[in-house]
């Protein structure tokens, strides 16, 4: 066990891996915020009167947390393109995957926020005339966005790392590239070192703040 | 005065799954009148009340306000347009037994919020109506208290103030004093008394049965989801005519009018 | 565009399938045992007071839950064996970073358990003059296990879902057994969307036996 580290390799191609960190990002951003708004409308679907909507939501997102997110990826990527009749670049393919997963599982806090809030709440809104949409906005939504801020966060987090799967079917994104790197150059160690430590800085502020939220709920509460 | 009730209900039914609570109730409210609802627990008397500003929907039957019938009648299905129950419910005024203020925004922001979202009046309008009601009921110190922040008796009567800025033409009670502490009802009581003395239509659902005695212009005893037996306060809590009534008070054992 | 589906040379080739579905309730039941083992083994020198013991578990759990598993995949599979000069199999690979990343969540499941019973019960218990491994034992565990039953098997659904990375590595699941059969019948539409829908049943399936476990195990509450 002599092997000498030699991260210069690293260095050298810096910028190589910054490219693949600002796709990576390209991914991750898009994808939570346009999953939490899905989110949000499949929530609205699931808690809804209509038995119709409530199962239609109700198969979706069971589809999506119940299979690998790999697959999904895969799916979307290899078969979708055939179902539809319309070639996806990887980049739109991972895009709508991630989005599409992201939505399931936003709409889970969505509706386990909501539900949380008692009952009597939506009531007393209404009690005064609100309407249904003025009692989410201006009563229900500002007591759960608080609550379910830490699973947000959360959620931010595995998007992350999922954004890492892209990489499967060659979004150039920062695992693509370290991989890429490492067999080019055949210094593995120093390079995938290097990307899970990039990975590490990227993450981490997020399980740091999704502590430091729920700590922050705990006391308040 | 109208020369039709305010309030008028019609063959009132309301089933949950397989269990009938309500059974066919007529019933009239007259400007003015004050309404004492009495009756067991799961008597039905609160969804009853819930029902008239549609918080349950019916699943028989017709509600009119001011002549008005309430809902779209469309091939012998009956729908309730939002629209139309938010101005059904603008203009009855609701407490709740649970209070259920709005636990983020300050006392005064909860009485203001109907009159700025619902009513779209202007901030300042707004504040000096919401401070006028908070006047009344007693609360001027309060303003900026978090509702979480006041006992239970101080948080109905901001839920009182919040129902009052809305003017609403008749206010529900619905057990407004059953989950406070002993002490903390007579305070509530005296708001509502004080209501009563300005000759608002109320209708009350309550085990205060004292109150109600001095309370209301009619009693209701509701049993097995009908109106059982509906008269003055002497007639239905003083010289009951059916056994069942008489049974309930008999059961509640003796309270001071 | 009307596509016509053909499942015939998919469902010829169903055995290849079989086997890959084998392959990952292999790898799965290994993952979770070894990783039940690195977490406690994790948890103990968290809950440890010597900080010599409980830093470096810290540091550990902290990097694996912020960093993509697929690095962990990668790592394992090309930069240790560099550094070691010794070469692993995928499935020697896989089960490494399976069992490491689980370990890493396993080690918070269990020390949020024990630290989640409150005071009053180690006081209860101090008062009686246990001794600390009979109060652990006989009234901190027996509580603790029931809590950590919930999260425990929601982690070990994660990994199970996980486990179709190891088809990166070549190491023969049925993801890679999906991409054999799309390479001999270019039908990745029918191969793709029969893999989702048997992952989809086997997570489901999981996801049921682990309910009646939890309803079980939990019952006392």
């Amino acid at each position: 066990m002599n092997y000498v580290p030699d991260f210069s390799i690293v260095t050298d191609n810096w910028i190589v891996l910054l490219r693949g960190l600002l796709v990576t990002i390209e991914i991750w951003i898009p994808s939570i915020l346009i999953g939490l708004a899905g989110g949000f409308l499949l929530a609205q679907a699931r808690l809804a009167r209509s038995g119709w909507l409530r199962g239609v939501s109700l198969v979706y997102v069971e589809l999506f947390r119940d299979t690998p997110v790999l697959i999904q990826l895969i799916w979307f990527f290899y078969a979708f393109p055939i179902l539809v009749g319309l070639q996806l670049s990887p980049y739109a393919a991972a895009l709508l995957a991630l989005v599409l997963n992201t939505s399931a599982y936003a709409s889970e806090i969505f509706r386990g926020g909501i539900r949380s809030i008692h009952r009597g709440q939506m009531e007393g809104a209404l009690a005064i005339g609100m309407s249904r949409a003025q009692a989410m906005r201006r009563v229900i939504l500002p007591q759960v966005v608080k609550r379910m801020l830490p699973a947000f966060t959360n959620r931010t987090i595995e998007v992350a790392k999922m954004s890492s799967l892209a990489s499967v079917i060659s979004v150039h994104e920062l695992m693509y590239q370290g991989r890429l790197l490492s067999s080019t150059y055949y210094r593995p160690f120093e390079i995938l070192t290097a990307v899970a430590f990039i990975y590490f800085v990227l993450i981490y502020p997020g399980t740091f703040l999704a502590g430091r939220l729920e700590k922050h709920l705990a006391r308040s509460n | 005065m109208t020369a039709h009730p305010i309030l008028d209900v019609r063959g009132l039914h309301k089933r949950f799954g397989d269990h009938h609570v309500l059974k066919g109730i007529d019933f009239t409210v007259e400007p003015g009148e004050r309404v004492a609802i009495i009756g067991g627990s799961g008597s039905g008397k609160s969804t009853f009340l819930r029902c008239l500003n549609f918080m349950e929907v019916l699943s028989e039957g017709e509600i009119r306000l001011d002549g008005t019938r309430i809902g779209l009648e469309r091939k012998g299905t009956v729908t309730y347009p939002e629209k139309q129950l938010c101005q059904v419910r603008e203009r009855l005024g609701m407490v709740f037994q649970q209070f259920n203020l709005f636990p983020h925004m300050s006392v005064l922001d909860n009485v203001m919020e109907g009159l700025v979202t619902v009513k779209g009046l202007p901030k300042p309008e707004a504040r000096r109506i919401a401070e006028a009601e908070l006047a009344k009921v007693g609360l001027t110190d309060k303003h900026s208290a978090w509702p979480g922040r006041l006992s239970g008796g101080q948080q109905q009567r901001v839920a009182i103030a919040r129902a009052l800025s809305m003017q609403p033409e008749i206010l529900l009670f619905d057990e407004p004093t059953s989950s406070l502490d002993p002490e903390l009802v007579g305070e509530v009581l005296r708001v509502i008394k004080q209501l009563a003395e300005e000759k608002r239509t109320m209708l009350l659902v309550t085990h205060e049965l004292g109150f109600a005695y001095h309370f209301a212009t009619k009693v209701i005893f509701l049993a097995d989801g009908v109106f059982h037996e509906v008269g003055t306060p002497d007639e239905v809590l003083k010289t009951p005519s059916k056994p069942r009534t008489q049974d309930f008070l008999r059961r509640f054992g003796e309270f001071a009018f | 565009m009307e596509y016509s589906w053909d499942f015939g040379p998919v469902l010829e080739r169903f055995d290849m399938l079989a086997l890959g579905l084998l392959n990952t309730v292999k790898i799965a039941a290994v993952s979770i045992v070894l990783g039940v083992l690195v977490g406690l083994v994790l948890a103990m020198m968290r809950l440890s007071p010597r900080r010599w013991l409980s830093v470096p578990a810290l540091v550990f759990i902290e990097f694996y839950r912020n960093t993509p598993p697929i690095v962990h995949f990668f790592w394992f599979f090309y930069a240790l064996p560099v550094m070691l000069a010794v070469s692993l199999d995928p499935y020697a690979a896989a089960v490494l970073a399976l069992s490491t990343q689980s370990g890493a969540f396993y080690a918070e499941v269990f020390r949020g358990g024990i630290v989640s019973i409150e005071r009053g019960q180690w006081e209860g218990g101090r008062a009686l003059g246990m001794t600390h491994a009979a109060l652990m034992r006989r009234v901190i565990v027996p509580q603790a296990i029931s809590r950590m039953v919930p999260p425990f098997i929601e982690r070990s659904f994660e990994l199970l879902k996980t486990t179709a990375l190891a088809s990166t590595l070549a190491y023969a699941d049925l993801l890679y057994q999906a991409m054999m059969v799309n390479a001999e019948t270019f039908r990745p539409l029918e191969v793709y969307t029969t893999i989702a829908l048997m992952y989809l049943v086997l997570l489901v399936t999981a996801s049921q036996l682990a309910r009646l476990a939890e309803a079980r195990l939990t019952a006392y509450q």
